[in-house]
């Protein structure tokens, strides 16, 4: 049942994303509202199909790639609502629909049955702390977006080349006070992500951090971002550096997330979790 | 009722006709009144504006109409008809709608967008209300004509993109730093150039102006005018760190300011953006500023391609237009046609004849005993009775009809009447 959800709140996001493709290459405001009152409804299909799959599982639904990369595009999508009701960004979605489409179609070619009972899955540090870690990276990956738009409306500025997308996309200033609203919220968000699942494995397996892949990935990733908040504190970086070091930060934590549980394995691939 | 215009405009005449048959703002009451007085012409508008000379008119014989508008432009000014005929179109019933609601939108503007012509028209539009020589028809589609343009303006990026070079440089600035409110600028000349740009950037609240200028005087008279403060010209890079937004436009041959003084700004300011305009030819910045980091430099051939860019971008936004004004054209006929007076007083007459049949029926069925003679009688007289009833109804709504209160005459009648079948039922009963 859950699965028929997801699937329906799939279909929602791409046509949102068709709406605001439409409204990127046309500039008709028409196909931005539809685009958005598609993604609100994707969202709400999002979160009964998220409440059902609890109710089905009987623990929190992160416990696979797939249920982990659905609670993933459902943080984006929840945050990029949020923001859209505060500064009404319609190209963010331009943008944000297609990523947390591409995430719902892989988690829509990967296995999709539910985990097996573990007992591990019963602490209440699970929920925490893949809560904080998702959230963070959500924000992240929204900075990352952030970045991505004004990469190019700085590149198109620079070359004098002004194409239908320079109208549409916002000012450089406030792509650049996007990226650092994210980084002010991700940043930590992330460091709890990160202390809470160090709480998590001492209570589990008594010790703190064990340097398996994705705790060493996360370490770097949560690196960059420092780098990236004390150069925008301390040094006044900003603009093009802070959109690139964004960018980069998000593809650690991507690979983080995707890489190490499919190419390298640990403590925190999938199996592990699911005690088998 | 037909609405008829004629006129010419930048595509149809060389500005030496368009400057014969202008008319002069003191000029333009005077000229509506002699239209007006015209017996074809019912209601009358002008629109003349350095790019098109137009008249508007509502007339029940639009050909007529139209031959009398042409006469009228040659008369006024004292040129031979001749002479302006291959310049002037003429356009009739849903042709000349369609032709007013495009002028007012800016689509049939010489730079499409422009703002201007809309303003235009409604100074137009006052002086004929001035005057009276526009009635409930012209006055309806004037309205409608306003509404129309906002529609479009709304619903189209047709005027969002800048078409001139200040204008463009603000639009720039504004995809840089958002919000040009609270940020500062400095120019340097204080030539005319330099004058109109400024002036667009102080329209957005920005916060302060530094000007630069080699002679002082000048600097400081410039300065006064928009509030901002005079830097003498040889210290102006000290002052740069500042400023977000520079613009540059002296005489001086050879660059003022060079990537390195800009790359020592930029550090000073912590990366923050600056945008530089150079509208100087020869250009007063070097242009590889354009390459450090958060400075970005247009010259005004950039500034050029900005609003070669905007143009195209706007002739998409032209075919949205269109279809918005298709629609509105519908709707203004329909009103149009509704408004048509003949309908109402033939339904009028008709209602009347019917209850005048009824009764007279009724009567020589009780008086069986009448002969032909005396029938033929009350039928005359009743007859006569409605025709005198209705004389003056009719009369006003005649005359009416050329005003506001015309509309609300008719309703009255309608409804007085019940010619729209609604109150007919009870009469009867």
């Amino acid at each position: 049942m859950s699965i028929l959800l997801f699937k329906i709140t799939l279909l929602s996001y791409l046509a949102a994303s068709c709406g605001y493709l439409v409204y990127i290459a046309s500039g008709r405001c028409t196909a931005e509202k539809i685009g958005r009152w598609l993604i609100r409804g994707g969202f709400v299909l999002h979160c009964a199909t998220l409440a059902l799959r609890f109710f089905e599982a009987g623990y929190t639904p992160v416990a696979n790639l797939h249920e982990s990369l659905s609670f993933f595009a459902w943080c984006i999508t929840g945050i990029f609502l949020l923001f859209d009701l505060r500064y009404g960004l319609a190209v963010l979605g331009a943008f944000l629909s297609p990523l947390a489409l591409l995430l719902m179609v892989i988690g829509n070619a990967v296995p999709q049955q539910l985990a097996q009972p573990s007992p591990i899955l019963d602490s209440w540090w699970f929920p925490l702390h893949v809560s904080l870690a998702f959230l963070g990276n959500a924000f992240f990956a929204i900075a990352f977006i952030a970045g991505v738009m004004y990469l190019l409306q700085e590149r198109m500025l620079k070359s004098k080349r002004l194409s239908a997308l320079f109208f549409r996309l916002p000012s450089l200033d406030t792509l650049d006070t996007l990226n650092y609203r994210c980084l002010t919220w991700g940043f930590p968000l992330m460091t709890m992500g990160i202390i809470s699942g160090a709480a998590w494995a001492n209570s589990t397996w008594g010790s703190y951090w064990r340097w398996d892949p994705k705790e060493t990935w996360a370490l770097i990733s949560w690196f960059v971002y420092a780098a990236l908040l004390h150069g925008r504190l301390a040094i006044g970086w900003r603009g093009r550096r802070a959109a690139l070091l964004a960018i980069i930060g998000f593809l650690c934590l991507l690979f983080t997330f995707l890489g190490v549980n499919l190419l390298l394995s640990g403590l925190h691939s999938f199996e592990a979790l699911s005690g088998r | 009722m037909q609405i008829v215009a004629v006129g010419l405009n930048h595509k149809s005449a060389p500005v030496s006709i368009r400057e014969q048959i202008a008319f002069a703002p003191e000029r333009q009451e005077e000229a509506l009144r002699q239209l007006v007085a015209s017996p074809e012409i019912l209601e009358g508008l002008l629109l003349s504006t350095c790019n098109r000379v137009e008249l508007y008119a509502c007339s029940h014989d639009g050909p007529a109409a139209a031959s009398r508008l042409k006469s009228f432009l040659a008369e006024f000014h004292g040129v031979s008809e001749e002479s302006l005929t291959t310049h002037l179109y003429e356009f009739h019933s849903e042709q000349a709608i369609r032709h007013l609601f495009r002028v007012a939108s800016s689509l049939d503007s010489m730079v499409i967008g422009e703002p201007q012509i809309l303003g235009q028209l409604k100074d137009a539009f006052a002086v004929a209300e001035g005057c009276r020589s526009v009635g409930l028809i012209l006055t309806r589609l004037l309205h409608k004509t306003f509404s129309v343009a906002k529609r479009v303006r709304s619903e189209t990026t047709i005027a969002c993109q800048a078409v001139s070079i200040s204008y463009s440089a603000v639009e720039l600035a504004r995809k840089i730093f958002g919000s040009l409110q609270d940020r500062s600028v400095m120019i340097i000349g204080a030539g005319e150039m330099c004058e109109l740009a400024a002036r667009h950037l102080v329209n957005h609240k920005t916060a302060g102006l530094l000007v630069a200028n080699r002679t002082f005087e000048r600097a400081l008279e410039l300065a006064k005018k928009f509030d901002g403060r005079a830097v003498p010209f040889n210290d102006f890079p000290d002052y740069l760190a500042q400023a977000d937004i520079v613009l540059a436009s002296t005489a001086a041959t050879g660059y003022l300011l060079t990537r390195s003084q800009v790359e020592k700004v930029i550090r000073q300011r912590k990366n923050r953006p600056m945008f530089f305009i150079d509208i100087a030819v020869p250009r007063n910045i070097e242009p590889a500023v354009n390459e450090v980091n958060n400075a970005y430099l247009y010259d005004i051939d950039d500034l050029q391609n900005v609003i070669d860019a905007n143009v195209k971008e706007r002739g998409k936004a032209a075919d949205k237009a269109e279809a918005i004004i298709d629609q509105e054209i519908g709707r203004f006929q329909r009103w149009l046609s509704d408004l048509e007076l003949t309908p109402t007083i033939r339904d009028l007459q008709q209602q009347l004849e019917r209850v005048r049949q009824q009764e007279m029926d009724k009567t020589f069925g009780q008086l069986q005993t009448l002969g032909p003679e005396e029938r033929q009688a009350i039928d005359a007289c009743t007859g006569a009775i409605i025709k005198k009833i209705l004389h003056r109804p009719i009369a006003i709504l005649k005359e009416r009809r050329h005003d506001m209160s015309g509309e609300q005459y008719l309703d009255a009648v309608r409804m007085l009447f019940g010619l729209d079948g609604e109150t007919e039922d009870k009469d009867q009963g």
